[in-house]
């Protein structure tokens, strides 16, 4: 199904015109607050430009002893880690103990734009790994962000950024790429949200005009003040709207180490972005590669997946019509109101006729903005803002997952989560979790402080999140997170222990995002066998497996979990975006031998890389880059104390139908599935029996593809990288991985 | 908008010149030898018929330019602010008269401006400078 469809389905709906350069602003006292800082230390250092890719060091800072230095960039750095993600988790790595806890000083937030980070020509070129010890999952996050950040560091003089410490007052981090400065200073006054905060400090730190767009604010919120759910926006000035926007390094809490260490914002100036900054060793292979790219996005999206109108929401009525869109904490695929915010609707609302892309150069331009929303509820109530997205992440967790079927109100909630600093999909699957407690009794209105979270009640959802942000009432406690609403909700004898287990989405204390897996067991594995927690980074594989069913066998499942984890993980590495690989294909791929991973394209990214380092690179090569960092994350998430088959524990809700209703509402495809694959005759059977039946199906199945993912992976059947795979990836030159894998029988 | 034309009843695709007008263009304009350096091009096609790529002013490339460096200016024309261009080659990618062009030796790319100076040097009188009325932006 194409969006073309839909649209012709619904022709009543008019374009919605608004002026995209109106919005309330923010900037009127900022001399005040400016006046209040306090420079607390100065430093100065040297700007420079990558060289293949890399300035060969990165800069530490430590925002409790303001100490500031410079660290080198090794040859064995890169030999092992690549950079990017394997640089992130390299420093954490060697910051943090076992017994190190998220609020520790000790605890990281380090950001890494990869080598390719910041060229544009190709589209997808601009990002950063943003990595620490997560609040929710107590091991190490990765998370993969856009925005001007990353790229203006790279050409500022710096492979990454690595703060620790905690400090006692409020500061600002700035770094001035331009004139080889860093200070910190106090910031008493500034406020925390960021679509405000980043507009004043755009501006604050903009020599002019024309200067904005060299600049960049990491910030987060004041929800990621009081919840363990809080992200990072990474900004960039758009020009155009004449408005700053945000993107999101979402999952496992990173926002709330931010604010824990008491930073407001970290600002970047740097210098005008050129197409050659990176210098690579052979520019005109990345020049071809990106004008070829840019040529097929221009032919095809338009007939594909039209990321350029609606970015990736495209998606939410394929999901629907697949029955994959989570509907009611992912107890349903679909639903009649669907078409209330079908990629139809924001094809409508978000602003065409502009370049949205989070960083130059990329034409897929999924970055949407809807432009001229008034808000209803809040502190910001009667503010006309733009809001970033929303993303089918957001459409289908804030919007179906929870009952929302308005696409004002979504727009509303996509607003708060990304101002207030609280990832949008862990938002989404607390909110659904908490909804269907409160459907079934586990909570109600004395549990809640008044919260009346009825499926689709967008105006006590929103309130929710407005006590988030204050730290207050029953959304202090939603900022806990799944895993620990379930056992205080257990603790508190407030419902049945399993059924509580089995509808609570989480996995290693990271939400689910938002696909609907129990029907695709390839997407189980990608969510519960992942290294951070469940998210689609790792391995999206619901819709090659049950849309474009390019993996039929049982076999083709366990083996894309093997390949696409490691290949999704070379993004980054590199700093690329994960979306021009797939969202968009070669008019021919379906003709090639291995469609599903778009062969073109993957040669695409091996000719960059290749062309920027200067070395020639090939997908064998490219596999075991990723898998020395995937394994080598593994076996910190060990270290950590997680890590292990038990780890990798899903919940029922993502394999099989918990209640009676899910059942019946596929009981056809249950009972065939009885019948054919468990050969079992459900005739005769009880309701209950056919259910514990397929229960046991699925779960044992679950466990199958377990195993043989695990001896895929070169790991032992408790998940620990076997001693022979850590010495052929050659990580054994850190005895330390060795011992750990050992002490764990690998 | 000033827009250039050519009249292919007129030019016979380099058949009877020295494809004069790109080499006035890449030399006068660009200060580089070669018609490869032209912002526009006549091909000869096999079967005997020519084929010129122009550029129409349609401004799809303002669109894409994520720099805002592609602006119209007081005559409609399309040009581009080279200080504000980020080298990206979207503009290139996605101009369906493959009219936006590189040259390996610089970063930044370049386009036609319609300013005329192949018109003069074409022996057949082929090409014009119009004046039509600017498109709207489409959605791209």
């Amino acid at each position: 199904m194409s969006s073309n469809t839909i649209q012709a389905d619904y022709p009543q709906f008019h374009r919605c015109e608004v002026d995209f350069t109106t919005r309330t602003e923010y900037v009127e006292g900022m001399e005040a607050l400016k006046a209040a800082h306090q420079v607390l230390k100065e430093w100065t250092f040297t700007p420079s430009l990558p060289e293949r890719g890399y300035t060969n060091r990165t800069l530490y800072l430590n925002v409790g002893t303001l100490e500031i230095r410079e660290r080198p960039v090794t040859q064995q750095m890169k030999d092992v880690f690549t950079g990017g993600r394997g640089f992130g988790l390299w420093h954490l790595w060697n910051a943090v103990t076992p017994k190190t806890r998220w609020n520790d000083p000790e605890n990281e937030i380090i950001i890494m734009p990869g080598p390719v980070s910041g060229i544009t020509q190709y589209p997808g070129s601009g990002k950063s790994l943003v990595v620490s010890l997560s609040p929710q999952t107590e091991i190490p996050i990765d998370s993969n962000v856009g925005g001007y950040f990353g790229p203006l560091l790279k050409f500022s003089g710096y492979d990454g950024l690595e703060i620790q410490g905690k400090s006692d007052q409020e500061l600002i981090v700035f770094i001035d790429g331009q004139k080889g400065l860093l200070r910190v200073e106090t910031a008493p006054a500034e406020p925390v949200d960021s679509h405000v905060l980043a507009e004043i400090l755009t501006h604050m730190y903009a020599e002019d005009e024309k200067d904005r767009v060299n600049i960049s604010v990491v910030s987060a919120g004041s929800a990621a003040e009081h919840s363990l759910i809080g992200m990072l926006n990474f900004s960039w000035y758009d020009k155009r709207r004449g408005c700053i926007r945000l993107k999101q390094a979402g999952r496992g809490g990173i926002g709330t180490v931010f604010r824990d260490k008491k930073i407001k914002a970290l600002v970047i100036r740097g210098p005008e972005v050129k197409g050659d900054l990176n210098h690579p060793k052979d520019f005109e292979t990345i020049a071809r590669t990106g004008i070829k790219l840019h040529k097929e996005l221009r032919s095809n999206d338009p007939v594909q997946c039209l990321m350029r109108r609606n970015g990736t929401a495209h998606i939410v009525e394929i999901m629907d019509a697949y029955d994959l869109l989570p509907v009611h904490n992912y107890q349903y695929g679909s639903h009649p109101e669907t078409h209330k915010i079908a990629s139809y609707i924001w094809d409508q609302r978000c602003t065409q006729r502009t370049a949205d892309g989070c960083w130059y150069g990329c034409s897929m331009a999924c970055a949407k903005g809807a432009d001229g929303v008034e808000l209803r509820t809040g502190p910001y109530k009667g503010h006309r803002v733009t809001v970033d997205g929303p993303e089918y992440e957001n459409a289908a967790g804030l919007g179906s997952n929870c009952g929302v079927f308005d696409a004002e109100y979504l727009l509303e909630l996509n607003f708060y989560c990304d101002t207030y600093g609280i990832c949008t999909i862990t938002y989404a699957t607390i909110c659904a979790f908490v909804m269907e407690c409160y459907q079934r009794g586990i909570l109600d209105k004395e549990r809640t402080g008044g919260l009346d979270l009825t499926w689709g009640n967008a105006v006590d959802d929103l309130e929710m999140m407005h006590q988030m942000a204050r730290g207050e009432g029953f959304g202090k406690i939603a900022g806990l997170g799944v895993k620990r609403m379930k056992e205080l909700f257990i603790r508190n004898g407030w419902g049945d222990p399993d059924l509580i287990n089995d509808i609570g989405m989480e996995n290693k204390g990271l939400e689910y995002s938002q696909y609907m897996s129990k029907e695709s067991l390839a997407q189980q594995g990608g969510y519960a066998l992942t290294n951070k927690g469940p998210q689609h980074d790792e391995a999206w594989l619901i819709f090659m497996d049950m849309v474009n069913k390019q993996l039929p066998t049982f076999e083709d499942k366990a083996e894309a979990l093997y390949y696409f984890p490691l290949f999704r993980t070379w993004f980054g590495l590199y700093g690329w975006c994960k979306l021009p690989w797939n969202d968009v294909a070669p008019s021919d791929n379906a003709k090639t031998s291995e469609p599903a991973k778009i062969p073109e394209h993957v040669q695409n990214y091996l000719d960059i890389a290749g062309a920027m380092r200067g070395v020639k690179l090939t997908s064998e090569d490219m596999l075991n880059e990723s898998a020395r960092v995937y394994n080598f994350q593994r076996i910190f998430n060990i270290r950590m104390g997680k890590g292990l088959r038990v780890h990798d524990h899903a919940p029922y809700r993502s394999i099989g139908p918990v209640t009676r209703e899910e059942y019946e509402s596929r009981i056809e495809r249950y009972e065939k599935e009885l019948r054919e694959q468990a050969g079992i005759d459900p005739a005769g059977l009880t309701l209950e029996e056919k259910m514990a039946a397929t229960r046991k199906y699925r779960t044992d199945r679950y466990e199958k593809l377990v195993n043989t993912v695990y001896a895929r992976r070169g790991w032992t059947l408790d998940g620990v990288p076997t001693q022979a795979r850590v010495k052929e990836l050659g990580l054994d030159v850190f005895p330390e991985l060795v011992e750990i894998v050992k002490a764990y029988g690998g | 908008m000033r827009q250039l034309r050519i009249d292919m009843g007129k030019c016979n695709a380099g058949r009877d010149c020295r494809h004069e007008c790109e080499e006035a263009c890449a030399v006068k304009v660009f200060k580089l030898d070669g018609p490869e350096h032209a912002a526009l091009h006549i091909r000869e096609l096999p079967d005997g018929t020519g084929q010129a790529i122009l550029c129409d002013q349609c401004g799809d490339c303002v669109v894409v330019c994520p720099a805002d460096a592609l602006k119209r200016n007081k005559m409609g024309t399309v040009v581009l602010d080279k200080n504000l261009c980020v080298g990206c080659y979207t503009c290139i990618g996605f101009c369906e008269k493959h009219a936006f062009e590189r040259n390996p030796e610089w970063v930044v790319p370049f386009k036609c401006i319609a300013c005329g100076i192949c018109v003069k040097a074409c022996p057949h009188a082929a090409l014009e400078i119009v004046d039509v009325p600017t498109p709207d932006y489409r959605i791209i």
